[in-house]
């Protein structure tokens, strides 16, 4: 809550959307990258098919870093809450990382 | 900040007890409690479409050798999305391989930052930019959900290969269209929920009810459904249409 500035006047204030536009344009650059990239870069070889599973995921948590950082506001939230939320999310992905490393190649053998 | 207040804190973000835990109104944790579920439910089920996809074989896998320009449709391996998306409205028979979804993506990006203005307005009191940007959100929801509903229209009926049903589907073996109806339909339910609650939002602002009740918090509180909303998109996005 830090970072708002609540009225109690009732008096017109000026907008303050600065911030948020620029988070705007960066999504919409970082979207246009990933067409870019998934347009040029050829999935016939074997680097190529990695780099762009590598890159696109990347890509989305810089997306999901300004989404809930900016448009959600969590960045300027106390701690404990921002770990509320992030910690269980960083357990979601250990239990994906998990799934793939150790249970993914028996799955593959048993459909 | 209020210097009518003893403390810098708002009376409408006190909890009933008196105090407030992690600075935030109750309304508004339980938004985050509830979202942080609904992401197990998500990548419950982006997980498993990973791992059923990567139990198939890719056209590459059955075909060695091949490149994957030469890609066609067959029920023994997964398809390559970008030969699945290629269609778009009024574009009959031109190949345009995931434009339509990168306009869907543009739609949300765009209902997104309209929403986070309208919060930013609700903290200024602004009530006509607030009604203003609720109303270009609520108009981006429809748009995507009118998308949606073309582009289900679209991979229901195929291009001539006896279209999609959960059983069968032209373009791969039967749980890659299960897939694509259960994880877009369940973020397409999401996105109608997400409308309804902005329509009922913005008549509450023109009725002046945030106004009466001195804070526009209730704006704040679906704007971060909104916005999960919108999240959740970029990662079906990206697995489901770009890997």
């Amino acid at each position: 809550m830090a970072a708002h500035i609540e009225n109690t006047t009732g008096e017109r204030q000026k907008p303050q959307t600065k911030a948020l536009w620029r988070v705007f344009w960066i999504l919409l650059i970082v979207t246009a990258v990933e067409f870019v990239i998934a347009f040029t870069i050829s999935a016939d070889s074997d680097f190529g098919k990695w780099f762009k599973i590598g890159t696109f995921i990347i890509l989305t948590f810089v997306k999901s870093f300004y989404i809930v950082g900016t448009f959600m506001h969590l960045k300027d939230e106390v701690k404990s809450l921002i770990w509320s939320i992030v910690l269980p999310v960083i357990f979601v992905i250990w239990f994906l990382v998990a799934l793939v490393l150790f249970e993914g190649g028996y799955i593959g053998t048993v459909r | 900040m209020a210097t009518t207040h003893a403390s810098s804190t708002p009376d409408h973000l006190i909890w009933k007890g008196g105090v407030q835990p992690m600075k935030v109104g109750y309304g508004k944790l339980m938004m985050w409690i509830f979202l942080l579920s609904d992401t197990f439910t998500f990548s419950a089920l982006l997980i498993s479409y990973g791992l059923v996809r990567f139990s198939f074989p890719s056209f590459q896998d059955a075909n060695p050798g091949s490149s994957i320009n030469d890609f066609t449709f067959s029920q023994t391996w997964w398809p390559t999305p970008e030969r699945v998306f290629e269609a778009v409205p009024f574009l009959h028979g031109v190949s345009a391989p995931l434009v339509f979804v990168g306009i869907m993506t543009f739609i949300l990006i765009f209902s997104s930052v309209t929403m986070v203005l309208a919060v930013e307005a609700g903290h200024r009191r602004d009530k006509a930019d607030v009604e203003k940007w609720m109303l270009w959100t609520i108009l981006g929801g429809f748009t995507f959900l009118g998308s949606q509903a073309w582009e289900w229209s679209h991979f229901i009926h195929g291009t001539g290969g006896g279209g999609a049903n959960l059983v069968f589907n032209e373009y791969g073996p039967a749980a890659f269209a299960d897939f694509f109806f259960f994880i877009t339909g369940f973020h397409g339910t999401h996105v109608f929920s997400g409308v309804i609650l902005n329509i009922l939002i913005f008549y509450n602002t023109v009725n002046g009810v945030y106004e009466k009740r001195g804070h526009y918090e209730m704006i704040e509180k679906v704007g971060l459904y909104w916005h999960f909303v919108d999240l959740v998109w970029v990662f079906v996005f990206t697995f489901f249409y770009l890997v």
